[in-house]
């Protein structure tokens, strides 16, 4: 099979793919960054719970964190999707779906937010309660922005592994891009040339997204190392 | 000069732009003790790394008794430097100690010791077991033979790596500042080693910054200074008799 | 219900075979191909070989585990490659680890003192020897804790294996679905499979970790 033989259906229908895998990657997009929401959340309850001083909230965020850690996100979905209306709970495909990519990568969010406090240095809160600031205030002007610039680049990194499995949705029947990519590789009967053009457009969203955490990362470092 | 064991000719080394050896010229007799010693960014260390070719040098020649290190020059042809896998025979004749040990975690003090009698010498592992143990004695760390390197202190690590150097034999010992890097209670053990070293008749080359011990321990003392010698001669004479300015400011400086 | 409780876990570990074969297949393939790319990746000084594995590393990063593997099994068969379902999971898988574990063996290798090696080239070792006795096995301690946390990663992306409809965990627990109707109790006891299988994992990654930890103090 020569190049040009192989390139030849994109050029002949590339023209009807595009609007229709360009209409799923909205889906595709909204559940992600619905689940990102739901795990950003997550992740700050986890935590949340994980600071209190009593032993309890502590352990059942751990609990909560070493479960989902052994579980996978499939499974979690099919529990959501086909599992609860068993039990009377029912819910569409869509809000399974950024439920359970929020539920699991909520975990991660909370280790994520942990290693995070974990590089401010402690005498950081001191000094602003030292000044006087509340808890809050401290934790609202001090804490946080630091905070935040610390974890940009693995929230980052978090929501392209989130992104990329957001396409399991697609077995809960999701209609986002990847189910797109299954209803038109039956029909044209182009499965390599359909899940090529599927991968290279998750391809298209999740590498500059790497490339920019890889950047905020670097700048980071070099900003840590230069303060040391 | 023919009796010399090493000997440095016209030694550059460029890092870009910046020229840090500008032209270095000494030697050292079998069985001299020969110091280098100067003000930090003087390229004394680069110097030395330069004997061993861990840095490539820019210009010039080093030569190990009569042969020419580092460079291939087949008749007829362009010189060409050595790779790495070239360059292992004649690393083996110089034994180096790092300013930071350098110790390898993984591996047992007999084995840091005895790895490369093994593996480079091709040595019986018990013969070179033996060998290890020896050296380890010399340097009073035989009794930790079995330990890691990470649980010794900083100066018994240097005593080690001061063995491992032994072990292969070398004609020639290097060190680069091989007591900067330990804590000050530490540094008498490995002066002593070192020393103990000097009078069995070693040829030694040391970069160093304890300057009593290189009076005391050398037998000549090379003085660099912004990339070139500015002086040398017999140890104690330089130290207490400095001729040049740059020496004396830079003895005053460090010697209150 | 504890009847139909019996029924299920019977049928679901009929996938247990296949889950951990697809698993410990990927596994062995990502060790192999991550160790060696990086292999290359750090000591091989071509332009042209960073660029494809710095290139494989990122398309096989980037692109999700599912688009790999409907690629691999239904793609590569409309062009005459018809791979199993198992195969083609261990391989995509098994593919997409290998990018991930370069990076980790990668840090491993960088994460050493440029002395290491030197103090090696000193005593008279050739590079390769260099690279064999003394750098790798220090490598290899440094990335055994990822490797194993990747290990439980592997385990629970076996499951994607069901949308290619390898008989493993997943897979049976859809088709009780339509034998029992015991939608909650089937994915639960899933999901409850899935923790048993991963504990292993994580304790003996715990107790390396645990065992090394002294080790890299300097």
């Amino acid at each position: 099979m020569s190049m040009i033989g192989f390139l030849q259906p994109f050029a002949e229908y590339g023209g009807e793919w595009a609007p229709r895998m360009l209409d799923a990657a909205r889906i595709t997009a909204a559940i992600s960054l619905w689940g990102f929401l739901v795990a950003l959340g997550v992740g700050a309850l986890l935590a949340a719970l994980r600071a209190r001083k009593h032993w309890l909230p502590g352990l059942l965020a751990q609990g909560y964190i070493n479960l989902t850690r052994g579980v996978p996100l499939l499974a979690v979905l099919f529990l959501l999707y086909f599992g609860l209306p068993g039990i009377g709970i029912t819910m569409s495909a869509f809000v399974a779906g950024a439920l359970g990519l929020g539920l699991c990568f909520g975990a991660q969010m909370a280790e994520v937010f942990r290693a995070g406090l974990e590089a401010i240095h402690r005498g950081q809160r001191e000094a602003a309660l030292a000044v006087g600031m509340t808890p809050m205030a401290a934790f609202r002007l001090i804490t946080l922005p630091q905070l935040i610039r610390i974890i940009a680049p693995s929230l980052v990194t978090t929501f392209v592994a989130l992104l990329k499995d957001s396409s399991l949705c697609a077995l809960i029947t999701v209609h986002d891009l990847m189910l797109e990519g299954r209803a038109l590789a039956t029909e044209y009967f182009l499965p390599m040339h359909i899940f090529l053009a599927i991968g290279l457009f998750y391809f298209a969203i999740a590498w500059p997204l790497s490339l920019a955490a890889r950047v905020l990362g670097h700048r980071l470092n070099r900003r840590r190392a230069g303060a040391a | 000069m023919s009796n010399a064991l090493l000997r440095v000719e016209s030694l550059r080394k460029s890092y870009g732009a910046v020229e840090v050896l500008r032209g270095i010229d000494f030697s050292v007799r079998k069985g001299e003790k020969v110091a280098l010693i100067g003000p930090s960014g003087s390229g004394k260390s680069t110097c030395l790394r330069c004997v061993n070719m861990l840095e490539k040098p820019s210009a010039g020649a080093i030569w190990l008794e009569e042969e020419r290190v580092g460079v291939r020059a087949s008749a007829g042809q362009r010189e060409r430097l050595m790779s790495d896998a070239e360059l292992a025979p004649q690393r083996r004749q110089m034994g180096m100690v790092f300013q930071l040990f350098y110790l390898w975690p993984h591996l047992t003090v007999l084995e840091n010791v005895s790895v490369g009698l093994i593996k480079v010498q091709g040595v019986p592992a018990a013969e070179a077991k033996a060998i290890a143990l020896e050296m380890l004695e010399k340097v009073h760390m035989a009794h930790k033979a079995q330990a890691y390197p990470d649980f010794l202190s900083g100066g018994q690590q240097q005593r080690v790596a001061i063995a491992r150097a032994l072990a292969q034999r070398p004609k020639l010992l290097l060190f680069d500042e091989p007591t900067s890097a330990l804590d000050p209670e530490l540094v008498g053990e490995v002066l002593n080693v070192i020393h103990e070293l000097a009078d069995e008749g070693r040829t030694m080359l040391l970069v160093t910054h304890e300057i009593r011990f290189a009076r005391d321990v050398a037998d000549r003392v090379i003085f660099m200074d912004g990339g070139v010698v500015v002086e040398e001669g017999p140890a104690r004479e330089l130290i207490q008799h400095p001729r040049h300015e740059r020496t004396q400011a830079f003895l005053r400086q460090i010697s209150p | 219900m504890l009847l139909r409780f019996d029924t299920i876990l019977a049928g679901l570990l009929q996938g247990v075979g296949v889950t951990l074969g697809v698993t410990f297949g990927a596994l062995l393939i990502a060790i192999i191909l991550g160790f060696a790319l990086a292999l290359l990746r750090v000591f091989w000084p071509s332009r042209i070989g960073a660029f494809v594995i710095d290139a494989y590393i990122e398309l096989f990063r980037n692109i999700p585990a599912l688009a790999h593997l409907f690629l691999i099994y239904y793609g590569l068969a409309s062009v005459g490659v018809q791979l199993g379902s198992v195969t083609a999971a261990i391989l995509g898988l098994g593919l997409i680890g290998g990018a991930s574990l370069c990076d980790v063996f990668r840090a491993g290798f960088e994460a050493l003192h440029k002395g290491q090696r030197e103090a090696a080239l000193a005593i008279g070792m050739r590079p390769s020897q260099a690279i064999r006795l003394i750098l790798t096995p220090q490598a290899l301690r440094i990335a055994l804790p990822p490797v194993g946390n990747y290990a439980t990663q592997l385990l629970k992306d076996s499951s994607i294996a069901s949308a290619i409809a390898a008989p493993e965990i997943m897979f049976f627990a859809r088709s009780l679905v339509t034998s029992t109707f015991e939608t909650t109790l089937i994915y639960v006891t899933a999901a409850g499979l899935y923790i048993l299988m991963s504990l292993p994992i994580v304790f003996a990654v715990r107790a390396l970790e645990k065992r090394y930890a002294g080790g890299q103090a300097a």
